[in-house]
């Protein structure tokens, strides 16, 4: 049935002009249009992102553990380059306020989200809806070079003088107005390039699906990690221009002498500021959030889609509730536009407003737990195939469920009065985002890999990536929640020394030598799971030219469209444009040769 | 449960409440967390390529997840109508009259807190941002008799046990917060805004304040902040003791 | 291999790429500007009493460049038909009045800008207020000369509806000024705001006028190559250039009549 209604509809023949032309070294791996190597290109930069984020949070992870004392090994060099903030090598307040505050950026803008949307959504979502590149090619190239461009002014705000924002990621009005750097401004026209960036990615990746699938490609065959890029793509389009809009206003705060953030009355330091006055710091808060909640569903979406992915080709069976799975995507999307707010309770909130936010807040995670019992259930009958990749898509379940658990205290305002602002929320987000989103990209990165090099990564060290990254994972963030329940704040400086039981004696509600000597633990933790990540880095670039040649253009056995083309792909991607027959997880149902179907064989009655 | 998850021994009346409700919410999550566990591991055994060479792919046809999720909700609503909603309109808006508590103005400033009392008249005097001053933090309006026997205190609050306390929070310069774990209080101090709330300390002590906003290089060691729950008489005695030309606005 | 659906439209979803990436990023243009117009709300909510200007601003140039905006929307949509109709002397014409209708509104605008930005508030040491027109020629290192009045209450600067009328030259000694502040975007919200959204607007229009030339000039070259193709062009460009009008439509009544 559905297939008749699907021909019926007449999709002009196109013609194929063969693989790549010859180009120059400029033209083919840096000023490309081809989708795949902007994906490429996308994937490395963030990857050094993402290592740099690390860097700055060891660095302060030190600091919480051994407050004042000089950072062993790096130091010196932080003073060399950034000056004052870092003397003696030791970390200041504003150095530490600084690393925190572009962590946070870094990861999150810098990192995750190119990671996950631009390094895969880029390369992988044209081959799985059959097409030969993104919509707007040029498009997709001027994304990448407005983001590498924004990590530039960010990378540029650590060495001006007084430094990057020190605000916190959230750059909450009036503190990021009133200090009186200029890293702040850095920060502001670094996101506004970012934000323009992501636009121009997720137009072009909504229209690529929307516009470019295969013949056949039906919206319920979509595989289901297009699903969630689409989905994160309409997030990143409609949440982040408001956040360009509250740029642009705190821009005007910090440069124009505008007050739009600024309340009457505002007195730093000494004397009254020389402002109008009459802005509301809350609306800073409203236009942020309002970004920032949609932001995190970006975060973890596409990591699902991968897991999905990962899950289903590694059970050999399909997926369990793959429709259920689509409609909750689609609601979780539309939710996160009205819970912002859950970030906000302790800011003076009456009962009514209050009640709406928890309800949506709790409401939206109803979703959560459908996509995430669908994949759980989706193991039972399966066969399971246990490799590296597959480990880091299975470990993703268990830690996003403590992550997306530890969410609910949150949003019951009740309990958050207690948590809010202390590590438990740090532990909380970091569950969803570093064991969860980072190891579904570790495991897209090991399920990919040969389809871009056509060799696989070496199995033994992924393995012991693997196991060395969970393990330290949890000794990292686990801790956090027990710090949380004590007390302990985030952002302290001083790893919250200053309310150490030991320093005032007879005072309650101080923080146990315990938990204090826990950040200790954390460091050396944080160390640990750096270092592992050392077997990755090497099996990566090893396995570029030395990994186990894989056979055939198929190594997994798959059956969405990206392994019916040849490994690595050409230029144009597909050999002959693809006709779709059926769904994604065709797995498990043919008796003849093999136990797989590919989206793109004909039926047999069809085939002459 | 509050003490196995280490929470700082409560004493204020509502935090027994927030305290019971977060014990609730972190049995919820245990239970599902453990169930969802044990499940998974034995999926993980059973069904490995080992075991089960062969996929099964109708897969589960069990409805057993549908309840969990139908139970989950359900739980979810319950807590939330019955114990998150009227706890936090405790808390924000259903206030003890002004007569029957303590009334203390907070304002918080880069790196510390002030505190504001009325003084024996028990009233406090007027206040207008455009009085805002180094000496006259919070604006009070000196032309105001009502103010002038008003008594302030840096970083040490002192409130009399078992009496309602109600605090306006704000802040002179950015966002801070007000943040006593032990009270199971917090509320962020913003600037241009003066916000209640209001708990009722339920044993003498010191306790110390946090402030739970990053508010500046300083934000770590805006620890001074102590409140003093006493006795009604020495809360008297010591707020004799500070007024009374203590303070003085021109 | 060739982009599918460039030019053509999909069957099954009825357009062109092209056209679909402008209705995202028309959404998304929607939700900037809806940031900007939900920040008006609530910052005039939240004004503290006697802060918010009224009639400050130009009510019938405001209206003048509304209708020119409506009569740009009726030319791009008429050089689209142009197109259509394979007419490019028509296409031509038309879209050159929507680039002279762009031009004005941009002068228009920036006459609007430069009056506001020449009118000043003077706080004197002895408490009293003027406002008015810094009269430049005449002003020296000793005495800033005004063409406006003297006002007794600060409140009266708010309604600007009544201001008009008796001013006069003010001669001023520099000496006796306490604060002179012209109406930029520091002086008050209401100007913060106006100057962000009508400038972000006025950003929008320069783009647009920018696009139509290119178009008028030598994107039309594309005409002779594959005309449909060109006539997607205009077609994608009169998109934009109409959500920059109805932005417009809401903007002069948020701003200039109430
Ligand atoms: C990807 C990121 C991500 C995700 C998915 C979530 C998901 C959720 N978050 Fe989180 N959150 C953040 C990132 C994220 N969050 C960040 C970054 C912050 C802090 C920002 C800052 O202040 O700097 C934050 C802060 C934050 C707050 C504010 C806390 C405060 O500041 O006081 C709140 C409050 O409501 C909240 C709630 C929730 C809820 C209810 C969910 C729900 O969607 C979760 C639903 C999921 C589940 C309920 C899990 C279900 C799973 C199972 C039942 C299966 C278990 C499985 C096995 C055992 C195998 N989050
Ligand atoms: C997506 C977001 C994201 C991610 C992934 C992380 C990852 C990590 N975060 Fe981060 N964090 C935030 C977002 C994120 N964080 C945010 C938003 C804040 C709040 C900031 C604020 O207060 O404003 C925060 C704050 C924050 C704090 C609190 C600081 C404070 O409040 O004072 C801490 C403390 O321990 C912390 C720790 C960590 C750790 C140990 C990791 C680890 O999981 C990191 C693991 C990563 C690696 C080990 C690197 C692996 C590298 C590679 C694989 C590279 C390979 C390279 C090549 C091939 C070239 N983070
Ligand atoms: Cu004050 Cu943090
Ligand atoms: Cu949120």
């Amino acid at each position: 049935m559905v297939q008749a209604t699907t021909r019926s509809i007449e999709f002009p023949a196109r013609e194929f002009h063969g693989p790549a032309h010859a180009t120059g070294f400029w033209r083919t791996y840096v000023f490309s249009t081809d989708h795949k190597v902007i994906g490429i290109q996308y994937g490395l930069t963030a990857l050094c992102f993402l290592l740099l984020g690390f860097f700055l949070i060891l660095a302060m992870r030190w600091q919480i553990a051994h407050p004042g004392e000089p950072i062993p090994l790096v130091g010196w060099f932080l003073e060399k380059v950034l000056g004052s903030p870092a003397s003696r090598g030791i970390m200041s307040p504003d150095l530490y306020n600084m690393f925190g505050a572009m962590h946070g950026t870094i990861m999150v803008f810098l990192a995750i989200v190119p990671l996950a949307v631009g390094a895969f959504g880029n390369y992988l979502v044209p081959l799985m809806i059959g097409a030969n590149d993104m919509a707007f090619p040029r498009l997709n190239m001027i994304s990448y070079q407005l983001y590498f461009l924004g990590g530039v002014v960010m990378l540029a705000s650590f060495l001006i003088p007084g430094g990057a924002a020190q605000a916190g990621w959230t750059s909450y009005s009036p503190l990021a107005t009133v200090i009186p750097t200029d890293g702040q401004t850095f920060w502001l026209i670094g996101m506004v390039l970012l934000i323009t960036s992501s636009l121009l990615g997720s137009i072009n990746i909504i229209t690529t699906i929307v516009q470019l699938r295969a013949p056949g490609l039906t919206w319920m065959r979509l595989p289901f990690f297009v699903w969630a890029q689409l989905a994160a793509s309409f997030l990143l389009l409609l949440a982040f221009p408001p956040l360009e809009a509250a740029g642009i206003m705190q821009l005007m705060d910090k440069v124009a002498g505008t007050s739009f953030f600024l309340p009457t009355g505002l007195a730093v330091g000494g004397a009254t500021a020389q402002i109008s006055g009459g802005g509301s710091p809350l609306l800073w808060q409203h236009l942020f959030w309002f970004l920032a909640h949609p932001e995190v569903y970006v975060l973890i979406l596409p990591a699902m889609g991968i897991v999905a992915e990962v899950l289903a080709n590694n059970i050999r069976k399909p997926l369990w509730g793959y429709r259920t799975m689509v409609y909750a995507v689609l609601t979780l999307s539309f939710l996160s536009f009205i819970v912002w707010a859950h970030h906000m309770y302790l800011t003076g909130m009456g009962t009514r407003i209050s009640t709406f936010f928890q309800t949506t807040t709790i409401i939206i995670s109803i979703p959560s737990v459908i996509l995430l019992t669908c994949l759980l259930m989706s193991l039972w009958g399966g066969s399971i195939r246990i490799h590296t990749p597959m480990l880091f898509a299975l470990a993703f379940l268990p830690m996003f469920g403590i992550g997306g658990l530890t969410g609910l205290p949150l949003g019951f305002a009740a309990s958050d009065i207690q948590l809010h602002d202390t590590y438990y929320v740090i532990g909380h987000f970091h569950y969803v985002v570093a064991p969860g989103t980072i190891f579904a990209l570790f495991a897209g990165i090991y399920h990919w890999f040969p389809k871009l090099t056509g060799r696989r990564m070496n199995e033994f060290w992924g393995r012991v990536h693997f196991w060395c990254s969970f393990l330290f994972m949890n000794a990292v963030f686990l801790p956090m929640f027990a710090q949380g329940f004590a007390g302990m704040l985030r952002r302290m400086a001083d790893g919250g020394l200053s309310y150490s039981a030991r320093i005032s004696p007879g005072v309650e509600g101080t923080l146990s030598d315990f938990i204090l000597g826990l950040n200790n633990y954390i460091l050396w933790a944080a160390v640990g799971l750096g270092l592992a990540q050392l077997p990755f880095i090497i099996n990566l670039f090893w396995s570029i030219w030395r990994g186990e040649r894989v056979q055939g253009d198929n190594p997994w056995q798959a059956t969405t469209l990206e392994w019916q083309t040849p490994t690595p792909p050409p230029h144009g991607n597909f050999l002959r444009l693809p006709q779709v027959y059926r769904g994604p997880y065709e797995y498990g149902r043919l008796d003849e040769d093999g136990d797989y179907l590919p989206q793109d064989r004909p039926p047999v009655a069809h085939t002459r | 449960m509050v003490r196995f998850l280490g929470l700082p021994e409560v004493a204020s009346a509502h935090g027994v409440s927030i305290d019971r409700f977060i014990s609730y919410v972190h049995w919820l999550m245990i239970l599902l967390f453990v169930g969802w566990l044990m499940y998974f591991v034995y999926v993980l055994w059973r069904f490995q390529q080992r075991r089960q060479p062969r996929p099964d792919p109708a897969g589960a046809r069990s409805h057993v997840s549908t309840y969990a999720e139908i139970g989950v909700a359900t739980v979810e609503g319950l807590l939330l109508i019955f114990l998150a909603v009227p706890i936090w309109a405790h808390v924000s808006e259903q206030f003890p009259a002004e007569e029957e508590a303590t009334v203390v103005h907070v304002m918080a400033q880069q790196f510390n807190w002030n505190f504001r009392y009325a003084g024996p008249d028990g009233r406090l005097g007027r206040q207008d941002p455009r009085f805002v001053s180094e000496t006259n933090l919070f604006g009070i309006d000196p032309a105001d008799p009502a103010g002038r026997d008003d008594v302030t205190s840096l970083n040490e609050m002192h409130v009399p046990v078992g009496k309602p306390v109600i605090v306006h929070v704000s802040s002179k310069d950015v966002i801070h917060s007000f943040k006593i774990p032990s009270m199971r209080l917090t509320q962020d101090a913003i600037p241009g805004m003066r916000v209640p709330t209001h708990f009722t300390p339920t044993r003498e002590g010191r306790y110390r304040i946090y402030c739970a906003q990053l508010c500046g290089n300083g934000h770590a060691a805006m620890a001074q902040g102590v409140l003093v729950v006493e006795s009604p008489a020495s809360f008297e005695q010591w707020l004799q003791s500070r007024s009374g030309g203590s303070v003085s606005y021109e | 291999m060739e982009i599918a659906y460039t030019v053509h439209a999909r069957p099954d979803t009825g357009v062109y790429n092209a056209k679909l990436g402008m209705w995202l990023f028309l959404a998304s243009e929607v939700m900037l500007f809806g940031g900007l117009f939900s920040a008006y709300v609530f910052l005039r909510v939240g004004a503290p009493p006697d802060t918010w200007p009224q009639g400050w601003l130009n009510v019938p140039l405001g209206t003048l460049n509304t209708l020119l905006l409506a009569a740009s929307a009726v030319t791009t949509f008429l050089a689209w038909a142009a197109c259509k109709a394979r007419r490019l002397d028509q296409f031509k014409l038309h879209t050159g009045l929507t680039l002279l209708l762009g031009c004005i509104f941009l002068g228009i605008k920036g006459y609007e800008y430069h009056d506001k930005w020449t009118h000043y508030e003077l706080r004197l040491k002895d408490g009293r207020i003027a406002e008015g027109h810094l009269v430049g020629p005449k002003s020296t290192a000793e005495a800033v000369v005004l063409k406006g009045r003297w006002v007794e209450d600060r409140r009266q600067l708010l309604d600007g509806r009544r201001s008009r009328g008796t001013w006069q030259e003010l001669t001023i000694p520099r000496a006796d000024i306490d604060r002179m502040q012209n109406y930029a975007p520091r002086h008050n919200t209401f100007l913060a705001i106006y100057y962000t959204m009508t400038g972000l607007h006025g950003l929008h229009v320069l783009g647009g006028v920018v696009v139509f030339a290119y178009l008028w000039g030598p994107g039309s070259r594309l005409w002779h190559v594959d005309p449909e193709h060109f006539t997607n062009r205009v077609e994608v460009a009169g998109l934009f250039w109409h959500f920059v009008d109805l932005v417009w439509i809401f903007l002069f009544p948020v701003l200039y009549l109430s």
